[in-house]
């Protein structure tokens, strides 16, 4: 399999590259818009600020080329926040692929902490991406702002609110935690996702 | 619901683990790759490589071991241990670490954390604090491993940090650290009720029970160990569930 992880200056694209090698899925970090169209598979890595993300983006032009992508592309974190319409974070407009917006947790209820940093679990798992992953299983998670509920929610996570755990339009998937570090049970979602 | 965490730390010195020697089952338990991927299997919830050499020319045996255990382990993990600049913290990023944890240069150049939070984001940046009570009944910050008093309170430094940028406070009391006889719970709850931030217990766990305190009494969002651990004294499975059992929530 051709398998791709876009190359901009997302935090985690080492870690996503490790993950894959273990699953015996070698991929290539690239910013070249041929060689992603190219790929079977896009991985849209993402630990930061989303606003300095799609600035980063824009300015190399692979705003566009996401967004006319036909493979499987699985935005991480960051990466699938800017999937969606609108971030709080520095009032950031996102791809617009996914027509929904990105908010800020409310910040210090119920003694919860903002940002989640930890395990959490998931669940209203409706996806092939979730093939093999019971209920209520538990992913890593580091982040302060969430994409609201909606029909394009296909997980579903609690953390002061519901909001969408993973999320998909079509071809692009989108999931809040970080599969490349959530153990067996994020080794399975990627996994689940190369087999799309 | 959020999962408190339990969270194994090694020390590792000129890249080989320092305990752990009672892990028999393993090729080389002197090996931190093997002994990581041993505590990722027992369900470990995060690791902390705590680089207690710390010299400048072994600073790139700490980046070649980060790049290994990154390659081998599926939970996040943290380095730390003579981090002194916002290109030692790059280093150890690019090498594949999650997280980073500053001490004592953050504590000399507070604004190191700011830099590294910009560059990298908030959630890399842990905040090492060893604090000791002293006769006056408050917290101070103590610097080089334990060796340097200062006059700042605890808990005014964590917020500053705080202020700063830091993503989770690693709090080790002095007065417990190898002591077996508990966690410090009244200023880990003090913090942890006062800060925006996860508050990570450090220094005195010997028994399950002082796991469950730290996080019923002390409000820890996260237990580190090190020798209950590497020691076989409490095995992290038997610890989940008997946390589990007293309503603690954790991912098993």
């Amino acid at each position: 399999m051709n398998l791709a992880i876009i190359k901009y200056n997302a935090g985690n694209i080492q870690s996503v590259l490790n993950a894959l090698e273990r699953l015996g899925a070698p991929a290539i970090v690239t910013d070249d818009a041929g060689l992603l169209r190219a790929a079977d598979k896009v991985i849209f890595p993402g630990v930061g600020e989303a606003s300095t993300a799609m600035e980063s983006l824009r300015a190399s032009g692979l705003d566009a080329v996401l967004a006319t992508l036909r493979q499987p592309v699985l935005g991480i974190c960051v990466g699938m926040q800017l999937l969606c319409r609108h971030s709080e974070e520095n009032d950031t407009a996102g791809l617009g692929i996914i027509p929904i917006d990105v908010k800020k947790f409310p910040s210090g209820r119920a003694g919860l902490k903002v940002p989640q940093v930890g395990w959490n679990t998931i669940r209203d798992l409706c996806s092939p991406l979730f093939a093999g992953v019971a209920e209520e299983s538990y992913v890593y998670n580091v982040h302060s702002y969430y994409a609201e509920d909606s029909i394009y929610t296909i997980a579903r996570c609690n953390y002061l609110v519901d909001y969408a755990a993973a999320i998909q339009k079509d071809n692009f998937y989108g999931v809040q935690f970080h599969s490349e570090k959530s153990a067996e049970t994020g080794d399975r979602i990627l996994q689940n996702f190369l087999a799309i | 619901m959020l999962a408190k965490r339990i969270i194994p730390c090694l020390d590792i010195k000129d890249g080989r683990t320092v305990k752990g020697t009672h892990f028999v089952n393993l090729r080389d338990a002197g090996d931190p790759v093997e002994l990581a991927a041993e505590y990722a299997r027992q369900g470990a919830d995060e690791l902390v490589f705590l680089d207690i050499t710390a010299t400048v020319e072994k600073r790139k045996t700490l980046a070649e071991l980060v790049l290994r255990v990154a390659k081998a382990i599926n939970i996040p993990f943290t380095v730390g241990g003579g981090i002194r600049s916002a290109e030692d913290v790059a280093l150890l990023l690019q090498s594949g670490a999650d997280k980073v944890s500053i001490n004592t240069a953050a504590y000399d150049n507070p604004q190191l954390i700011s830099d590294v939070a910009r560059m990298a984001g908030s959630q890399c940046v842990v905040l090492a604090i060893d604090t000791r009570q002293e006769a006056d009944g408050e917290w101070y910050v103590y610097l080089h491993g334990g060796r340097t008093r200062t006059h700042t309170r605890c808990a005014d430094w964590a917020r500053k940090a705080a202020d700063l940028g830091a993503g989770e406070i690693l709090l080790t009391s002095m007065n417990h650290d190898g002591t077996k006889a508990g966690f410090a719970l009244d200023i880990t709850r003090e913090l942890s009720d006062t800060l925006p931030i996860p508050v990570i217990a450090s220094g005195g766990g010997g028994t399950m029970a002082h796991f469950a305190d730290a996080f019923l009494e002390g409000h820890a969002d996260a237990a580190l160990a090190a020798s209950v651990f590497h020691f076989k004294e409490i095995a992290i499975p038997t610890l989940k569930d008997f946390l589990a059992n007293r309503g603690i929530p954790m991912r098993r």
